[in-house]
């Protein structure tokens, strides 16, 4: 599914080197987790992937299906089905977010080349989608992301992601500024779209969230590279003993 | 079989659409109908404003009124203290009145109307048989199930070409016509109101439409009726190098009220052409008017060629008690804008609103707002302003609210936002203020912000292109004026929003 080799970013505006050669493969039903402290380049690849702008790759290739993801738009790569959910979702004043999930769902079955979802249709799917992320009908009406809570915010993600049905999903720190029962309703949605035909890769900093949506794989990266990669038990014991073993053992 | 040939007929209009909006560009109603014109001769003299009102068949007191008006702005000089740059006019390098040859006997009705002007409306959208308009026909959520109705008055150059539901409109009491209609057929109601709102000597702009003004709609709206459907103008600049001036007078009588709609396109040329339009609105007690505008002249080209300059005077006289206004406008047309939208708010406790969206694109220069005059006590007035400027273009909010002695406990909100896009543009606001009693309130909030990159990348990321993502945000931005717009109109000026804007980014 997602396949990165040896990926070298800095940042367009200044000499930064971001990512140093990043590798990493995730299979198609795979669930892969990344771990690392502040600062390792975790946020800058889900950027890199999605083509947001102010990076700059200088080595190395990305791919989603033998594609190669670095040469298209941003929107090019949601219609080939990558999807990230955002850190921070944005606000966007005066839209509705059920106009904003509708533009963006015909948008991409545009792209595609596929009919359009007429309204009536598209309702029906939205509501019960969002009814099992306890997403009220009042909360489809306001404007996206506008006024939401920390926890709305973040399930209105996962609607999102339910509604447009990537194959390829970025977490970036999903669970960051969530309670328990927000956490266990993000966890829930998430897991609900597991299947054989469609890949995570969920970025976090803890691991508590790991006991919610269960890893195949958990890397862990530190200065723009993967530095270890293993099973679930790898988060357990970045949660025990934190990085500096780790790291130490890398260097 | 029959299913077949519908979607044939069907799928060729659609790729014909599309061919023609791709050859033109953006602008969609920029082609031409090719008709044959009778035209006054060139230039501005006594001698043409007599011979406008002649073919008007007007009276000898309308002539004299022109007369007056043409020999005032002689002594006047165009106004320079708004924020536009544009050359020299010539009003002497144009024509001041065209009609196709068709119309010069005047059709009884619409089926006598020459097929070319029929097809002329139907090719902009504009439904000149007595029929139902299926509203939401784009795929509005909140479509209702039943249709809306829309009366209609054509103007095509300098004439009007037709009105419809005419009949039905006059059993409810309520007439609907043309301007030069009205002034022969019904002159007491014209003396009475032409020119108390916007004096003839107002301004160069109005005195000049108020010499040479062709055509326009009349509507008069008998005490407690309610208007029973939508009344719109629907405005086309086809000649070259010809001014439009229209007219026109709305009179709500007591208790009354009515929805009234305008529309404008021309087609795409290289030159400027002139529109000197002036619209009165007389609301008399309890009554109310909406007066909503979607205007798309040609704005002018990628370079900054051709687009037609718009020097409008608009306004309402709240005259008695209670009477109540609201402004709607979207500016996405012309190559410059000068429109000020006024309410005169003269009776106690009457209101006036006004709601705009001006979009600048490329060399477009809009200069526009609104002027509140409080006059009456406990008067309440609304000015929620959207500006959005790219490529080049420079947008201008200027606005007065002033507050006389005399109204007291009045109250005022003004919401002024700017949006640019790209770094070439600009965004002005000009409010004045005057308060002259202690009573009154007069709040002001402003914004000026650049269409964000996190929130275009978060759309993009979900899928739309640049282009759409731009036209979302922009949407948004706009939402409380499209939200006041009649549906239909909203449907077309939120797609409106998108095709101005096209080519802003990237």
């Amino acid at each position: 599914m997602l396949k990165i080799d040896n990926l070298h970013v800095k940042l367009e505006e200044e000499d930064k080197q971001i990512l140093k050669g990043l590798s990493l493969e995730v299979p198609a039903g795979q669930v892969h987790a990344i771990m690392g402290p502040n600062g390792s380049g975790k946020s800058t690849l889900s950027y890199v992937l999605s083509g947001r702008d102010g990076y700059e790759v200088t080595e190395g290739s990305a791919t989603l299906d033998g594609e190669s993801l670095l040469d298209m738009e941003p929107e090019e790569r949601a219609a080939a089905g990558l999807f990230l959910a955002f850190q921070y979702p944005v606000e966007i004043p005066g839209v509705g977010n059920m106009t904003f999930l509708r533009t963006a769902v015909n948008a991409q079955r545009k792209a595609r080349g596929e009919a359009e979802l007429s309204s009536g249709e598209f309702l029906k799917i939205v509501r019960a989608k969002a009814a099992e992320l306890q997403i009220s009908p009042d909360m489809l009406k306001r404007p996206v992301n506008v006024g939401f809570s920390g926890g709305e915010k973040k399930r209105n993600e996962i609607l999102q992601m339910a509604m447009l049905e990537p194959r390829m999903c970025i977490m970036d720190e999903t669970d960051s500024g969530l309670d328990v029962d927000a956490m266990r309703l993000v966890s829930d949605g998430v897991n609900a779209l597991r299947g054989p035909d469609r890949s995570f890769l969920v970025i976090t900093h803890y691991q508590r969230l790991l006991n919610h949506i269960q890893p195949d794989v958990v890397h862990i990266m530190a200065d723009g590279r993967i530095v270890k990669s293993g099973g679930p038990e790898l988060a357990l014991q970045v949660e025990e003993e934190g990085y500096g073993d780790l790291l130490a053992e890398a260097r | 079989m029959n299913e077949i040939t519908d979607l044939e007929v069907r799928e060729g209009v659609d790729r014909e659409t599309v061919e023609t909006v791709q050859n033109m560009g953006s602008y969609k109603y920029g082609w031409d109908t090719e008709i044959e014109m009778e035209y006054a001769p060139k230039g501005l003299s006594e001698d043409i404003v007599r011979l406008i009102s002649q073919k008007n068949g007007e009276p000898e007191w309308m002539t004299e009124w022109r007369l007056e008006a043409y020999r005032r702005w002689l002594t006047m000089t165009e106004p320079k203290w708004a924020m536009l740059n544009y050359p020299q006019i010539d009003y002497q390098d144009q024509y001041y009145y065209a009609r196709p040859k068709s119309m010069e006997v005047k059709p009884k009705s619409l089926d006598e109307v020459d097929p070319k002007l029929l097809a002329t409306y139907e090719k902009l959208g504009i439904p000149l048989k007595e029929q139902m308009i299926l509203a939401g026909v784009e795929g509005a959520d909140e479509a209702p199930a039943e249709g809306r109705r829309v009366a209609v008055d054509a103007v095509f150059d300098s004439v009007s070409v037709g009105t419809t539901f005419k009949d039905e409109l006059a059993k409810a009491g309520v007439i609907f016509c043309s301007i030069s209609e009205a002034i022969r057929e019904h002159p007491e109601l014209v003396k009475k109101y032409l020119g108390s709102v916007v004096p003839q000597s107002d301004n160069y702009f109005a005195t000049l439409n108020s010499a040479v003004f062709s055509d326009g709609s009349f509507v008069y709206v008998p005490k407690g009726v309610r208007c029973p459907m939508e009344l719109s103008t629907y405005f086309r600049i086809n000649a070259e190098n010809t001014g439009q001036f229209e007219r026109t007078l709305i009179i709500a009588d007591q208790g009354s009220y009515v929805s009234y709609l305008e529309g404008c396109t021309a087609p795409k040329r290289d030159t400027n052409q002139l529109h000197a339009a002036v619209v009165e609105i007389v609301i008399l007690q309890d009554a109310e008017v909406k007066y909503s505008t979607v205007q798309n002249w040609f704005p002018g080209d990628e370079e900054g060629r051709g687009g037609i300059y718009n020097f409008v005077t608009k306004r309402a006289d709240c005259r008695e008690a209670r009477a109540k206004v609201m402004w709607t406008q979207v500016e996405t047309g012309s190559a410059i804008t000068w429109k000020y939208p006024s309410c005169i708010l003269r009776g106690d406790e009457s209101q006036g609103e006004f709601y705009s969206i001006a979009i600048a694109n490329n060399f477009q220069q809009a200069d526009t707002g609104t002027k509140m005059i409080h006059l009456g006590k406990n008067t309440r007035s609304r000015i929620v302003s959207k500006g959005i400027s790219a490529g080049q273009a420079q947008n201008t909010y200027r606005g007065l609210v002033s507050m006389h002695p005399r109204a007291t406990n009045s109250r005022n909100y003004t919401q002024c936002d700017s949006l640019l896009i790209g770094d070439k543009c600009g965004a002005h606001t000009v409010p004045y203020i005057e308060v002259k009693n202690t009573s009154s309130r007069v709040e002001h909030e402003a914004t000026t912000s650049k269409v964000d990159d996190d929130q275009l990348f978060y759309c993009r990321q979900r899928g739309m292109d640049e282009e759409e993502a731009v036209a979302l945000v922009v949407n948004g931005f706009c939402r409380e004026v499209l939200q006041a717009l009649p549906m239909e109109f909203a449907m077309e000026a939120q797609s409106l929003v998108a095709i101005s804007l096209e080519g802003s980014v990237g």
